[in-house]
């Protein structure tokens, strides 16, 4: 796994305090990991200080899984 | 009941009477308190008349018409105070009146960047944490006129009325993590400004308010207090109105 999934995962499990095994790629923040709306602002806002990059409303819609957040970060890094 | 031991709070506009009133009687309460404000000696005035030792009142002047100003203020209170902030009040705020007629855009800009934008960015700056912490308190002062209106003060008015749908609004969104949100709403209080009031005027506003007499800044503080304690921890999106009976919406 990549160092970005791996902080991505790292994220996810402190900030919605789920097991780490339940965090794989395919899992919704919301509809597996019990994330809430607010959670998922919160989580896309972690990302943006956690990797210094910043992502704009649109693109945080479609931020629904794990693998979701890594690829667009991955994106954005590689830009 | 509504003790606050152990809790920070922020008071901005602590120079003024109701804001000195309410960082006064948090700290009564057991609060650390962190004044803030543009007058920097004044504040230092109120911190030592609080508590001359220093005990658990810090000073953190601020001039919130800079739009950078909130958020430096939240963390420059975090660090005096040692600790995360458990209580906001948003009570500094300043009036540009006149008629609408006459009233200049910088009146109005004004009296909007500072009595509504201002609190917005400081609940915006506090938000983060609190809800991370699963817990604070946000009590904003606004104006019976918010509520009334008041020929002379359409700009104060209306930041006012905006600041009681933000925190309705707040209060929605902040619900789910234990964090209230609320506004207390002074009538006429005696302050500096209302004690040269001309006679005949004073009698006439008296005649208003079927409690007979003018507010205090403490009856301010107490509901404040009280918006800020555990025990207020199922009130969220409320109006107090503190205002001796004057309006009664």
């Amino acid at each position: 796994m990549s160092e970005i999934a791996d902080k991505v995962k790292k994220i996810v499990v402190e900030h919605l305090g789920v097991e780490e095994s339940k965090v794989t790629p395919e899992a919704s923040f919301i509809d597996d990991l019990g994330a809430d709306s607010l959670d998922t602002v919160e989580l896309v806002m972690a990302f943006e200080e956690a990797f210094s990059v910043e992502i704009p409303e649109d693109a945080a819609e479609k931020i629904a899984t794990v693998k979701d957040a890594i690829d667009y970060i991955e994106k954005q890094k590689a830009a | 009941m509504f003790r606050l031991d152990g809790k920070t709070a922020l008071v901005t506009g602590a120079s003024g009477g109701i804001g000195a009133a309410i960082a006064r009687t948090l700290h009564a309460q057991g609060a650390r308190v962190v004044l803030s404000g543009t007058r920097e000696a004044v504040l230092a005035a109120v911190a030592s008349e609080i508590a001359p030792d220093g005990e658990r009142v810090h000073v953190c002047p601020a001039d919130l018409s800079d739009p950078k100003a909130a958020d430096a203020l939240v963390a420059a209170a975090e660090v005096a105070a040692g600790a995360p902030l458990d209580i906001l009040v948003n009570n500094a705020g300043l009036t540009r009146d006149g008629l609408a007629i006459r009233m200049k855009d910088e009146d109005w800009n004004r009296v909007m960047e500072v009595d509504l934008a201002a609190p917005f960015r400081l609940c915006r700056a506090v938000l983060k944490g609190m809800l991370r912490r699963r817990a604070g308190r946000i009590v904003s002062i606004a104006s019976i006129v918010g509520v009334t209106g008041n020929a002379g003060q359409a700009n104060y008015a209306a930041a006012k009325a905006g600041m009681i749908g933000m925190t309705k609004s707040l209060a929605q969104e902040a619900g789910s993590r234990g964090v209230t949100v609320n506004v207390v709403a002074p009538g006429f209080i005696q302050t500096a400004m209302t004690d040269v009031l001309p006679e005949a005027q004073r009698e006439k506003l008296l005649g208003g308010i079927p409690l007979g007499r003018m507010g205090k800044p403490e009856d301010i503080a107490a509901s404040v207090a009280y918006l800020a304690s555990d025990e207020a921890g199922w009130i969220t999106g409320t109006t107090l109105n503190v205002n001796g009976g004057m309006a009664m919406p």
